[in-house]
């Protein structure tokens, strides 16, 4: 039954994404709707999902990736920002030499060999076959050494209790918890709700998520057409998020 | 090599050892008032936050976990280096070796997140994390410490005591390059991300651990009326100020490596001059109070000779090694990550800042919780079963060997 639920999202989606390039164009399409796992069945590495973030594209007052990820996730915090989560968060730029000004939104980086798996000590911090790094929170001991280990900042403690959990994105206090790249809505052929929100609630199509791995996607044309580049690429974490314009 | 020295546990009957266990004891049970004040509550009580991840009781517990594997040099410069005069503190050592890594492995699992999850840790393994490997080497140090006791304390296999202690002194090597490699091997961090921090923090072990040892044991001597000769003590002292001076060439040799690259050139002028309350605790804490003072206390000739002023050099070493813990642990967090090199950097996630941080009450509390349980399990322990030797007087002490013929004042 399920699997023809998903098989009909599937598909809904897909023609979604079919229209979505057919006015969208010229050349970019925002959305790879490729089909998703077989429900109940085994990730396999031969998608590697990523993200693509054109930055000339990004406004420094607009946050609509953020809110969307937080209402998506259930993430909102207590009014303590030192302490509350951030999944997703804004960054702004200023070169120290030009004065140029950039704004980007920084999370989870997906990395291929990702610091924060290889330093976890009870293997919570994972790695799927796709690329979707995530915490098992079942097994998270709250030793918070992937957040020392992490490039980018990228991984939040929960401080206290939460409220406001979704059934898709379980948190809890003592645990640490980042970005899944919307893994619920990845798996039902969906994609992020930032990437959803840039385009349709911001329309400014800033950002692409599709699979790195299909020479024919969006996000691979994308990249292979502008010069995208990973933050801090020199520690050669190959990471799935890729960012042009900084 | 057959000990002959006669052990016996302490009588533990005076005023003084009650109070005193009784005070370590109420620092544990506040210890554990705090965690669970802090568990109960979640991290946002204490002075944590997700810039700043590790805190006030990391400082404590790596302090200690790193004085563990120090405390352990006594015994093995006689088990493993020979050296005679230094057989009769081999138990006292040893036991002390487990105490402190004890009570540092208990400040850090109260401050996990999830510290009922501990029997995950203990099962569940990630064999390509530091973490998981540290988790082997610490409770590997207890299973051979405790065998290398018991073949001292039990005369049929005191013939297998020097094998016993060979292995606990490679062991004890190879866990504090691992406490090191903890922060070593983080690349995403400037102030980390060297591989001279593993031997660093075994130079900084053999200081640390030497100067608690020191207290410990003219504190007993002290309290039971145990004769402790000035060979020995001169020994000891020589060995520390040894350890300090070494520390010292350690530390400028990471901070001078670090600034002969340019793009280290923020973080070191974070630590060394710009760095505030950080900078501070360096020069004052870890510099002057850590390492100079005490060199100049055990050094000069005016003041070397007098045993109050290796009681004052020894907790000087102390505070000057959680100074330096401070420094490495907190600074460390601090200084914000390098993301975007070239440019100036901000968001509501306190990117491109120098994090604030202040310890918690709670914190500290636990922290020095850890130092207590360590003590504590000292205390209890010499009461129980015979770790001391009757005496430490410079004729048993010598024993033939080139004794030191200074002679100490109080």
């Amino acid at each position: 039954m399920s699997t023809c639920t998903d098989t009909t999202r599937r598909r809904f989606l897909a023609g979604a994404a079919g229209l979505a390039a057919t006015t969208l164009a010229p050349g970019v399409m925002l959305i790879t709707a490729g089909p998703a796992r077989a429900a109940g069945g085994p990730v396999t590495n031969a998608r590697r999902w990523g993200l693509l973030i054109d930055t000339t594209k990004c406004d420094a007052g607009c946050d609509d990736c953020v809110v969307a990820c937080r209402t998506e996730n259930g993430w909102q915090g207590h009014d303590r920002p030192a302490t509350d989560s951030q999944w997703i968060r804004k960054v702004d730029l200023t070169d120290q030499v030009t004065g140029a000004k950039t704004s980007l939104p920084v999370m989870c980086q997906h990395c291929e060999t990702p610091p924060c798996v290889d330093v976890c000590p009870t293997g919570a911090s994972f790695k799927r076959a796709d690329g979707i790094v995530l915490v098992d929170k079942h097994i998270c001991i709250g030793c918070r050494y992937c957040m020392m280990a992490c490039p980018y900042k990228a991984r939040s403690f929960v401080h206290e209790t939460t409220h406001g959990q979704k059934p898709h994105a379980p948190r809890g206090k003592g645990t640490v918890e980042a970005c899944t790249l919307c893994v619920h809505r990845v798996d039902a052929g969906g994609t992020p709700a930032c990437v959803e929100a840039c385009a349709e609630k911001a329309g400014r199509e800033a950002m692409v998520f599709g699979d790195l791995n299909d020479p024919n996607s969006d996000i691979s044309k994308v990249a292979g057409r502008l010069v995208a580049t990973r933050i801090r690429a020199d520690l050669g974490l190959n990471q799935g998020v890729l960012y042009h314009g900084f | 090599m057959i000990d002959q020295t006669t052990y016996r546990p302490i009588e533990g009957r005076s005023t003084e050892y009650l109070t005193l266990v009784g005070w370590l004891g109420l620092m544990v049970l506040a210890a554990l008032g705090s965690a669970y004040y802090m568990e109960h509550n979640g991290h946002w009580v204490t002075g944590m936050s997700n810039q700043v991840i590790w805190g006030t009781p990391h400082v404590f517990a790596v302090f200690l976990i790193v004085a563990a594997s120090g405390a352990l040099n006594v015994a093995s410069i006689a088990s493993v280096f020979g050296k005679k005069a230094y057989k009769p503190l081999s138990r006292l050592s040893a036991l002390l070796a487990v105490a402190l890594l004890a009570g540092g492995l208990a400040v850090l699992v109260l401050d996990l997140g999830r510290p009922d999850r501990l029997i995950v840790a203990m099962t569940t393994y990630n064999f390509k994390s530091i973490f998981a490997w540290n988790i082997y080497l610490y409770t590997g140090f207890f299973v051979i410490v405790a065998v290398y006791l018991w073949m001292m304390m039990e005369r049929r296999m005191q013939k297998y005591s020097s094998t016993a202690g060979l292995v606990a002194f490679v062991w004890r090597l190879i866990l504090t390059t691992g406490t090191g490699s903890i922060f070593g091997f983080l690349v995403a961090r400037q102030a980390y991300d060297a591989a001279i921090l593993a031997p660093t923090f075994i130079v900084l072990s053999f200081a640390y651990g030497l100067a608690i040892f020191l207290l410990v044991i003219m504190t007993v001597c002290r309290g039971t009326g145990i004769c402790l000769g000035d060979a020995l003590l001169v020994r000891l002292r020589n060995l520390l100020r040894l350890f300090v001076v070494s520390s010292l060439y350690f530390v400028a040799v990471y901070h001078l490596t670090n600034l002969y690259g340019t793009e280290n050139h923020g973080v070191e002028k974070f630590l060394l001059v710009s760095g505030g309350i950080y900078t501070g605790l360096f020069w004052v804490g870890q510099v002057i109070v850590g390492y100079l003072v005490p060199m100049g206390l055990l050094y000069h000739p005016a003041t070397r000779g007098s045993r109050t002023n290796i009681v004052l050099a020894s907790v000087l070493v102390i505070v000057g090694g959680l100074c330096q813990m401070y420094v490495t642990i907190i600074a460390g967090q601090a200084f914000p990550l390098n993301m975007f090199p070239g440019y100036d950097v901000s968001s509501s996630f306190f990117d491109g800042v120098v994090a604030a941080y202040s310890p918690s009450l709670p914190e500290v509390v636990l922290g020095l919780g850890g130092m207590a349980l360590a003590m504590a399990i000292v205390a209890v322990a010499i009461k129980v079963l015979p770790f001391l030797p009757d005496d430490l007087s410079d004729k048993k002490a010598g024993d033939g060997e080139d004794a030191d013929a200074e002679v100490l004042g109080a």
